[in-house]
């Protein structure tokens, strides 16, 4: 192992560092937008819609990530649509993380007391206001450790942008060990970078769950 | 002239060669989940005993499974073993390796999560009757913990299946990798014929990964209509 590779590769690293992030905030941004819409659709059992959107989470969750980039990337040329590498990625990971987030949304949302709901129509609250004031915000706070989880993992699959080419993380240790065979070095490197961004969020985790479970159960 | 890109699926032994690729990926995951599921059962029942030295060191092993991503864990066991160790290991037998340690970290904390959550009253009356440490894991505990864990187990395994289509990275003769070679071959032929493999890969996963997540889904739906008792 040695320090001057190590020091030589870290702007390198620190583009991949910043990309990477980047494109897991975009990614998880619009896959907890697109998995809040599908589990309120589910929640409130909207006709047609729910089951459309049913048959999109199972092709979601049911097919690897690295597929469908490629189906993006390679296949829809093919057909006469082009995209940007970066635009495959983010579309991909909003593709995989809706159906993920739309799980989480879904326990939290179910969690939310039968009792609550039912004094909510009972006062007569129109579904919106439903929604809006009573299962929402409920749910929503219990579908907090499952949201950490996602990001988590949503972070991680951004690893497998690799495939398509785009300069993330993992795209320039692979690439500067075919440049230079250094393996041990940039492997280092991107194990550690990987743990500057994980470690934290995976603490948060752990205490987030924690006061949702205090809050739950009060112990 | 056009040719319809959906041929290509049915040029020479196309078709079969992607499923010989598939049968390659579904071999390497089946062994590493068998391996993976018995080495996380036991870690999982170790997590749960006093010895923090031993809780300790297994948390460690699991985080470092949870956090680096598994194509990086891939790589660092490819590139390293054969240069650290002398290790020589063709690519099948790493991505067995490094997916049966991956699933033995995240089953030992399903397991210690199920073993903990049986009732603490279960194990006090399993201790009252002189039950030893062995009995009342072989027929308190682990009976109970079973049933609690099996969705999350079965919602491990459709990750691990899905996670082998990254094998081709370590060079790999899995479907993806056969079905880009088909592209490359074809793609004068039949510019259309790359939707088409992709689609069929696609569709291969998903028949593989659909039945499990259902089966998943409805034990996860029994056991929440049990303690609601709706």
């Amino acid at each position: 192992m040695s320090w001057e590779i190590i020091k030589q590769s870290l702007p390198m690293f620190q583009q991949g560092f910043v990309l990477t992030l980047y494109l897991s905030l975009i990614g998880i941004v619009g896959s907890a937008i697109v998995g809040i819409i599908c589990s309120l659709v589910q929640y409130f059992k909207v006709p047609v819609l729910d089951k459309v959107l049913q048959v999109y989470i199972e092709i979601s969750r049911n097919t690897p990530l690295l597929i469908q980039l490629f189906f993006l990337y390679y296949a829809f040329p093919a057909m006469g649509i082009k995209l940007s590498a970066q635009l495959c990625g983010i579309i991909g990971l909003i593709f995989l993380g809706g159906s993920y987030m739309a799980a989480g949304f879904s326990g939290g949302f179910n969690g939310v007391s039968k009792k609550q709901v039912e004094s909510g129509k009972a006062i007569g609250l129109s579904r919106w206001q439903l929604a809006r004031y009573i299962v929402f915000p409920q749910g929503f706070a219990l579908s907090i450790p499952a949201l950490a989880a996602n990001i988590i993992f949503l972070i991680k699959e951004t690893s497998i942008f690799t495939v398509i080419a785009i300069p993330e993380l993992t795209n320039t240790a692979l690439d500067l060990i075919g440049l230079y065979y250094n393996s041990n070095e940039y492997l280092f490197v991107l194990v550690v970078a990987y743990a500057i961004i994980l470690i934290p969020l995976s603490l948060v985790l752990t205490l987030l769950e924690r006061r949702v479970r205090y809050g739950t159960f009060g112990n | 002239m056009v040719h319809s890109g959906i041929n290509v699926l049915f040029q020479g032994t196309n078709f079969m060669r992607l499923l010989l690729g598939m049968w390659t990926t579904f071999k390497i995951a089946a062994i590493a989940i068998v391996i993976g599921l018995i080495i996380g059962i036991i870690l999982g029942i170790l997590r749960t005993f006093h010895n923090k030295l031993l809780r300790f060191i297994l948390r460690i092993y699991l985080e470092f499974f949870r956090i680096v991503p598994t194509v990086v864990l891939l790589f660092l066991f490819y590139y390293i073993l054969p240069r650290q160790m002398n290790l020589h290991m063709p690519g099948t037998q790493v991505a067995m390796l490094v997916f049966a340690l991956w699933v033995a970290a995240e089953m030992s904390d399903i397991v210690r999560g199920a073993l903990i959550s049986v009732p603490i009253h279960q194990k006090e009356s399993g201790l009252a009757i002189g039950l030893t440490r062995f009995q009342l894991y072989r027929y308190v505990l682990v009976p109970q913990a079973v049933s609690l864990e099996l969705p999350a187990t079965i919602n491990l395994i459709t990750r691990v299946i899905k996670t082998t289509s990254i094998l081709m990275l370590i060079s790999v003769m899995d479907v993806v990798n056969i079905g880009q070679q088909i592209v490359e071959a074809n793609n004068q032929k039949y510019p259309t014929g790359v939707f088409w493999i992709y689609g069929l890969i696609f569709l291969l996963y998903f028949l593989i990964d659909y039945p499990l997540s259902w089966w998943a889904g409805r034990l996860e739906k029994k056991r929440l209509e049990q303690t609601n008792g709706e």
